[in-house]
C-alpha cells in the first residue's frame, strides 16, 4: 500500500520538478502537511536511499500481512468452538527449518542492495569542487567556505521579527523553524564536501532530501558529501538533543547555478549579507519572469 | 536451608508494616514491584501524555505554562524554562519506563512471583536480598523525581538530555545537580536489577524441583534466566560509564572531554553496550510470558519448545555484539557499519523463530480468546511490526535519512510500548487471578485491551510518517507541515489514557467484587505448577518440593 504511495508521489514529484526545472523556477523542498514518505529527493543518493527503503518494503509488508493473515487463519480456524479437539502437535522439523532458512534468503536479499548503497555512501563518484565546514553551536551553525580566501558566516532561525527587514516574507517558502538568516549557498550539480564539528555539545547536521546526516562531535571533524540536482532552498533540521533550543537550529541549502553561485562568492568573500541580498533579488527577479511567461 | 525450612509454618507469617518492609518473601517482594512499577507507570505515563499535549499543535502552548507553575518563571523565562522542561519530561519518561516500570513489572513482579513456583522451589535463593532488590528501587525513584525540581543548566531545571544523556550535553552542557541525582538514581537502581540478577541466576540453577532439568523447564524461566544474565553482564557497563560520567563532572577527571583527550563518543559505546541488551532484557521476559498464554489458552504444548528456549539465548548473545547501530551516524567508519549492519540483521532470524513458533502453537489448537489471549495476540502482530522496521532500521544506508527521526520513535514504541507493555498486562491478566484469587471482570478487561490498542496504534503508526518525512526527535516545536499527523498521534495517546483508567477501574473492581477464581481458572491448557497451587498461593509454597516427570 505505502509501495504504491510512494510511488505515485514519486511519478507526481518527478513530472512537477520537470515542470518546475523548465521554468526555473527555484523550489524549495521542505516536509509538506500529511506527508506519509521522503521528502522528494535532490540528490542521487538520497534517490538511491528511497530506492531501497521502497525495496525492503516488498518484504516487510508481505511479512507483515503473513503474520496477520495466519493469526486470523488460527483465530478463525482454530477457535474452540470451531475445533473443541486440539493436535498435539508440538514438532516438525522441516516447518522448523524452512522457517528458519527462510528469513535467512530474505536477510540476504535485502543485504546485498543494502551493503552497496552503504558503500555508494562512503565513497564519493568524484573529487569534491567544493569543501564547506559545518560548525554546530548551541543553538545555531557556523558555515567556512575552505576557497582560496576561506571565510565563514553563521547561520541561526529565521526570527519572525526579521522576516520583513530580510525579504522572507513568504511563509511557504521559507517556512517557521525552517527558514534561516543566512543559508548555506551552493553551486548546482557540484560536488560538495561537507566537514561537520561542534563547539559545545553534539550536533547532527542532517538534510532530508540530500540524504545526508551527520554528527557534530566536539573534538571531531566528521565529514560528508553531497551533489545537489536541482537548484532551490532544502531544509533540515539539527538532528542530536542538544539543549534548549534543539528544535530552534534549522539547516537551510540554497541551490544556486554556477553563475549564482560566483557572483555570490565573490560578493560574500568580504560582505555575506549583500552577497545574499543581491542573489534573493536575482533568484526572485528570475521567477517572476518565469512566472510572467507562463 | 534445612534450619530455615524448619520456621516455614504458616502462623510464622509477619503481619502489618512488618510483613512488606521486612519482607523476605518473594510472592511478597514481587507485589511490592507489581504495585511501584503500577504507580511509576502512572508518573512516567503522564509525562508522555503531557509531551504529546504539547506537540498537539505547533508552537509551545503548555510547558511555558507548566515552567510557571512549578517553577514560578515569568515571561521569557517561563518560555526558556519550558523549553526545557520538555527535555526533561523526555528523559524522565524514558528512565522511568525503562527502569521503574517495564523492569520492575516483569522482572521484580512477575519473575519474583512465577519463577520460584514454576520451577518447584519454595522461594527464591536470598531472600533478603530481594528484599534489598526492591528497597533500593523507591530511594532511585526519589533521585530521579527530586532530579526534576533542581537546576540542570541556567535557567532549566531536571535531566535535559534524554535518558541516554550523552556528553558533553550531559557534562559541560548541564552542569548543575539535577544530572548527579539522575546519575545516583540509575547508579542504585542498577545495582538493584544487578542484586535481583544474581538471586535469579542461583535461583533457576540451584532450586529447580527434582527432575526438572534445564530442558524442562518453563519458557518464563527460560527468559528470566538469560535476561538476568544480560543484566549481570550490561549492567556494570553502565554503572562504569556513568560512573566516569561523575567523576568528568565534578572531579575534573576527562574521559569523555575532548579538549582533554577524552572522546564523547566513547561514552555511546559503554552506554550501548548496556543499552542493546538492555532492549532486550525489556522485551525478552514478554516473550516468556506470551509462549505460556499461547499455549495454555490454544490446549496445547508450546511448539518447537527447545527452539524457543534457544532463540531466546541468541537473542541475548547476539544482543551483545550489535550495539553501535545505535550510533551509525557518529563517523563510525564503512567497515564498522558494514559489521554492525550484518550483526544487527542476524537477530531476525532467532526473532522470526519465535513469531512463527507462537503461530505455529496456536495453529491446530483450541483457542479461547480470554482477556490475556487477546493481548498475547496482540503482542504478536505488533512486536512484528516493530520487528519489520526494525530490520530496515539496521540498515545502515537507510538508517541515514531515519536516525534521530520519529520512524525511530515510532519503530522503537511498537517493540517496547506496544510490545513489552502488552507483554505485561498479558501477564497481569493471565496472572492476576493466580496472584490474588479474585477473578476480573472480562468485560474491562476486553475494553481495556481494545481501547488500549487503538491508543497506541492511533499514537505510533503515523511516527512512521513524521519520521519519513524527517522529523527529528526530542524537539519541543516543529515545522508546521509535520502538525496533521503530530495530532493523530496526540488523540491517540489521550485514549491510551482512558484505558490506563480503565485499568485500574478494573482491579478495583475485582478487588470490591471479589470473585472467586479457583486454582486453575484457564482449564486444561495451564499445564505450569503454578496452577497445580491454591490461588492465592500459600504463604510458602512446595513444603514438599514437586516430583516432575
Amino acid at each position: 500500500m505505502r509501495k504504491f504511495l510512494a510511488s505515485a508521489e514519486f511519478l507526481a514529484g518527478t513530472v512537477a520538478s520537470a515542470v518546475l526545472f523548465s521554468s526555473a523556477v527555484a523550489r524549495a523542498d521542505q516536509p509538506r502537511e500529511w506527508e506519509m514518505t521522503f521528502q522528494a529527493p535532490a540528490t542521487d543518493m538520497m534517490r538511491q536511499i528511497e530506492r531501497f527503503g521502497n525495496y525492503t518494503m516488498w518484504f516487510i509488508v508481505p511479512i507483515t500481512i503473513l503474520v496477520l493473515v495466519l493469526l486470523l487463519a488460527c483465530i478463525l480456524r482454530f477457535r474452540a468452538s470451531v475445533n473443541p479437539v486440539p493436535s498435539r502437535t508440538s514438532h516438525n522439523t522441516l516447518i522448523e527449518v524452512i522457517w528458519t532458512v527462510g528469513p535467512v534468503i530474505v536477510l540476504l536479499l535485502i543485504a546485498i542492495p543494502s551493503f552497496q548503497l552503504l558503500t555508494a555512501q562512503y565513497t564519493p563518484p568524484e573529487e569534491a569542487k567544493l569543501t564547506v565546514k559545518a560548525t554546530g553551536n548551541q543553538w545555531n551553525w557556523d558555515y567556512e567556505y575552505q576557497v582560496d580566501k576561506s571565510f565563514s558566516f553563521n547561520s541561526a532561525v529565521l526570527q519572525d521579527a526579521d522576516r520583513a527587514k530580510s525579504g522572507k516574507e513568504d511563509r511557504s517558502l521559507y517556512p517557521r523553524l525552517l527558514a534561516v538568516d543566512n543559508e548555506l549557498v551552493v553551486p548546482v550539480n557540484t560536488m560538495t564536501r561537507v566537514l561537520i564539528t561542534a563547539t559545545d555539545v553534539i550536533h547532527s547536521f542532517a538534510v532530508p532530501s540530500f540524504g545526508i546526516k551527520m554528527d557534530a562531535v566536539p573534538g571531531r571533524t566528521n565529514e560528508t558529501w553531497f551533489k545537489a540536482e536541482k537548484e532551490g532552498l532544502y531544509y533540515g533540521q539539527c538532528s542530536q538533543l542538544c539543549g534548549k533550543d534543539h528544535a530552534f537550529m534549522p539547516i537551510a541549502v540554497r541551490v544556486v547555478s554556477d553563475e549564482q553561485f560566483k557572483t555570490w562568492l565573490a560578493t560574500a568573500k568580504t560582505d555575506v549579507p549583500a552577497a545574499n541580498k543581491a542573489l534573493m533579488a536575482e533568484i526572485d527577479g528570475t521567477n517572476k519572469v518565469a512566472a510572467a511567461g507562463n | 536451608m534445612a534450619e530455615a525450612a524448619a520456621h516455614d509454618h504458616d502462623d510464622h507469617r509477619p503481619h502489618g508494616w512488618v510483613r512488606w518492609v521486612y519482607s523476605t518473601n518473594h510472592k511478597d517482594i514481587g507485589t511490592l514491584y507489581l504495585i511501584f512499577a503500577i504507580i511509576a507507570g502512572i508518573v512516567g505515563g503522564a509525562l508522555s501524555v503531557a509531551i504529546r499535549m504539547e506537540l498537539q499543535e505547533p508552537g509551545i502552548q503548555i510547558f511555558s505554562g507548566l515552567a510557571q507553575m512549578v517553577y514560578g518563571m515569568q515571561g521569557d523565562a517561563a518560555i526558556d524554562g519550558g523549553k526545557s522542561m520538555y527535555n526533561a519530561f523526555g528523559a524522565a519518561h524514558g528512565l522511568i519506563m525503562i527502569f521503574f516500570m517495564v523492569m520492575p513489572a516483569l522482572i521484580g513482579g512477575f519473575a519474583n512471583w512465577m519463577v520460584p513456583i514454576m520451577i518447584g522451589a519454595p522461594d527464591m535463593a536470598f531472600p533478603r536480598m530481594n528484599n534489598i532488590s526492591f528497597w533500593l528501587l523507591p530511594p532511585a525513584f526519589i533521585l530521579l523525581l527530586s532530579s526534576m525540581f533542581v537546576p540542570s543548566a541556567p535557567g532549566a531545571f531536571g535531566v535535559g538530555g534524554g535518558w541516554t544523556i550523552y556528553p558533553p550535553l550531559s557534562t559541560s552542557g548541564q552542569p548543575g545537580p539535577a544530572m548527579d541525582l539522575a546519575i545516583l538514581s540509575i547508579h542504585i537502581a542498577g545495582a538493584s536489577s544487578i542484586l535481583g540478577a544474581i538471586n535469579f541466576i542461583t535461583t533457576i540453577f540451584n532450586m529447580r524441583a527434582p527432575g526438572m532439568t534445564l530442558h524442562k523447564m518453563p519458557l518464563f524461566a527460560w527468559a528470566v534466566l538469560i535476561t538476568a544474565f544480560l543484566l549481570l553482564l550490561s549492567l556494570p557497563v553502565l554503572a562504569g560509564a556513568i560512573t566516569m560520567l561523575l567523576t568528568d563532572r565534578n572531579f575534573g577527571t576527562s574521559f569523555f572531554v575532548s579538549d582533554n583527550g577524552g572522546d564523547p563518543i566513547l561514552f555511546q559505546h559503554l552506554f550501548w553496550f548496556f543499552g542493546h541488551p538492555e532492549v532486550y532484557i525489556l522485551i525478552l521476559p514478554g516473550f516468556g510470558i506470551v509462549s505460556h498464554i499461547v499455549s495454555t489458552f490454544s490446549k496445547k504444548p508450546v511448539f518447537g519448545y527447545l527452539g524457543m528456549a534457544y532463540a531466546m539465548v541468541a537473542i541475548g548473545a547476539v544482543g551483545f555484539i550489535v550495539w553501535a547501530h545505535h550510533m551509525y551516524t557518529t563517523g563510525l567508519s564503512l567497515d564498522t557499519q558494514r559489521y554492525f549492519v550484518f550483526a544487527t540483521m542476524v537477530i531476525a532470524v532467532p526473532t522470526g523463530v519465535k513469531i512463527f513458533s507462537w503461530i505455529a502453537t496456536m495453529w491446530g489448537g483450541s483457542i479461547s480468546f480470554k482477556p490475556p489471549m487477546l493481548w498475547a495476540l496482540g503482542f504478536i502482530f505488533l512486536f512484528t511490526i516493530g520487528g519489520v522496521t526494525g530490520v530496515q532500521l539496521a540498515n545502515a544506508g537507510l538508517d541515514r535519512s531515519l536516525h534521530d527521526t520519529y520512524f525511530v520513535i515510532a519503530h522503537f514504541h511498537y517493540v517496547l510500548s506496544l510490545g513489552a507493555v502488552f507483554a505485561i498486562f498479558a501477564g497481569w491478566y493471565y496472572w492476576f487471578p493466580k496472584m490474588t484469587g479474585y477473578m476480573y471482570s472480562p468485560v474491562i478487561a476486553n475494553t481495556h485491551f481494545w481501547v488500549t490498542f487503538v491508543g497506541v496504534n492511533l499514537i505510533f503508526f503515523p511516527q512512521h510518517f513524521l519520521g519519513l518525512a524527517g522529523m527529528p526527535r526530542r524537539t519541543v516545536d516543529y515545522p508546521d507541515a509535520f502538525a496533521g499527523w503530530n495530532m493523530v498521534s496526540s488523540y491517540g495517546s489521550y485514549i491510551a489514557a482512558v484505558g490506563v483508567a480503565i485499568f485500574l477501574y478494573g482491579v478495583f473492581e475485582a478487588f470490591q467484587k471479589k470473585r472467586v477464581a479457583g486454582a486453575n481458572p484457564w482449564g486444561e491448557g495451564a499445564t505450569t505448577l503454578e496452577w497445580q497451587l491454591p490461588s492465592p498461593p500459600p504463604f510458602h509454597q512446595w513444603e514438599q518440593l514437586p516430583k516432575i516427570k
